[in-house]
């Protein structure tokens, strides 16, 4: 369930903002949640919906979620890649290390092409905020 | 508010994660090799074994030590509870990247390492802790501006060899923590083995706070990976009298 630490991060995150702007409450919160890091969707939705019950602000906030493809790029051979082919090559333990710090991505897979460890995330590391809306 | 760019949305949770935790030192130096694992792991089991309740963060993503010196073997996943917890090896909450590398290289840039220790920062629940201690690798790159960046209340011991390469790095860090207005607790002199008063007199001119020699140990070896035989070796001994000037 470190699902629950990372619905904690994005509303946290939204509070932190919303009392900068001055917003009395958030209306509408928009996350992304990169496919690299294989965040179990009903888990992640069941905390943010137990987090926002204690929040004031979070009363009657919309919350969607929209899953970003992850893509991968050689720097060695300039070859792309998706996670989907990504992990077709991995273990369980692999997979799940990948779930907690993506990162480690970089330990456990290569370019698929080339086998060069050098790679970069491009798209669909992780969880983010695409927008936020509130009233003043 | 409208189409508000957010700044990543994991930062605001890390103050709150660090929140039970009353202080947080991080073991740094301009060189490689120096010490700071071993002090790391050193002061972390000290404390422990004084009855304090103590954290061991090892950020040296590259080149992590912690667990070789603590003698951990077993690389299982940390448990999860709304977040992870950190093992506890003879009495320290231990988190390091080898629970998710398997022990297995981690060639990262830059960005990557930020993003890993970030995530690192954002979801282990250490609790009520009374310190954190953080081995840091070398240098004043990325860990160490993240450390600066992410940990507010870090504060810097820094260790150094009397050796004038050792040193010549171990300013270039000293003069960022102090521009940068940091509290930096003291100087270690660690693998002294002759007299001599290169490290004393810098610190002193610079007006830092000497915390001390530790001697060369020459059976140091046979006690890396027993935590019981480091708390009884002579460099224990030495370090002790740091640790008391740091707690
Ligand atoms: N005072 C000492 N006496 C003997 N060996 C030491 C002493 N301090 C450090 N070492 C050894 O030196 C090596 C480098 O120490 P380490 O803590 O890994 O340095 P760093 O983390 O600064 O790179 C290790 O093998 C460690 O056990
Ligand atoms: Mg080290
Ligand atoms: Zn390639």
């Amino acid at each position: 369930m470190h699902e629950w630490a990372l619905a904690e991060s994005v509303l946290t995150a939204a509070i932190e903002a919303a009392e900068k702007e001055k917003l009395k409450k958030i209306t509408e919160i928009k996350i992304a949640i990169g496919q690299l890091q294989q965040i179990e969707e009903d888990i992640f939705k069941f905390a943010l919906d137990e987090i926002k019950k204690n929040e004031e602000k979070l009363k009657n906030v919309k919350i969607t979620i929209k899953t970003e493809k992850s893509t991968l790029k050689c720097k060695n051979c300039e070859n792309t890649w998706t996670f989907s082919d990504m992990k077709k090559k991995l273990n369980n333990d692999e997979s799940e290390a990948i779930h907690f710090i993506p990162e480690v991505a970089f330990v456990h897979t290569r370019c698929p092409k080339c086998k060069s460890p050098d790679f970069e995330i491009i798209t669909g590391r992780g969880v983010s905020i695409t927008q936020i809306k509130g009233k003043k | 508010m409208g189409n508000l760019s957010i700044m990543d949305v994991r930062l605001s949770v890390i103050d709150h994660r660090l929140h039970g935790v009353k202080r947080v030192i991080a073991v740094a130096s301009g060189k490689g090799g120096v010490g700071k694992s071993l002090m790391a792991s050193s002061f972390a089991l000290n404390l422990s074994n004084k009855g304090y309740k103590v954290g061991l963060l090892d950020l040296d993503l590259y080149g992590p030590s912690s667990h070789i010196i603590l003698g951990v073997n077993d690389f299982s996943f940390p448990e999860e509870e709304k977040g992870i917890l950190p093992h506890e090896i003879s009495g320290i909450k231990f988190m390091s990247i080898v629970y998710f590398s398997q022990d297995k290289p981690a060639p990262l840039r830059g960005n990557d390492i930020t993003n890993a220790i970030i995530e690192l920062l954002a979801i282990t629940q250490w609790g009520n802790l009374d310190y954190i201690i953080i081995d840091m690798p070398p240098g004043i790159g990325d860990e160490t501006l993240d450390v600066i960046h992410l940990i507010k209340k870090s504060e810097f011991v820094v260790v150094t060899t009397p050796s004038k390469v050792a040193l010549g790095a171990v300013d270039k860090l000293l003069n960022i923590l102090k521009e940068l207005k940091l509290p930096v607790l003291g100087i270690i002199e660690n693998m002294k083995i002759n007299e001599s008063k290169l490290i004393f007199d810098y610190v002193k001119e610079k007006n830092f706070k000497f915390l001390g020699s530790v001697s060369f140990d020459r059976n140091l070896e046979d006690a890396i990976g027993f935590t019981n035989k480091l708390l009884n070796t002579s460099f224990m001994k030495d370090f002790q009298k740091v640790v008391e000037k740091i707690t």
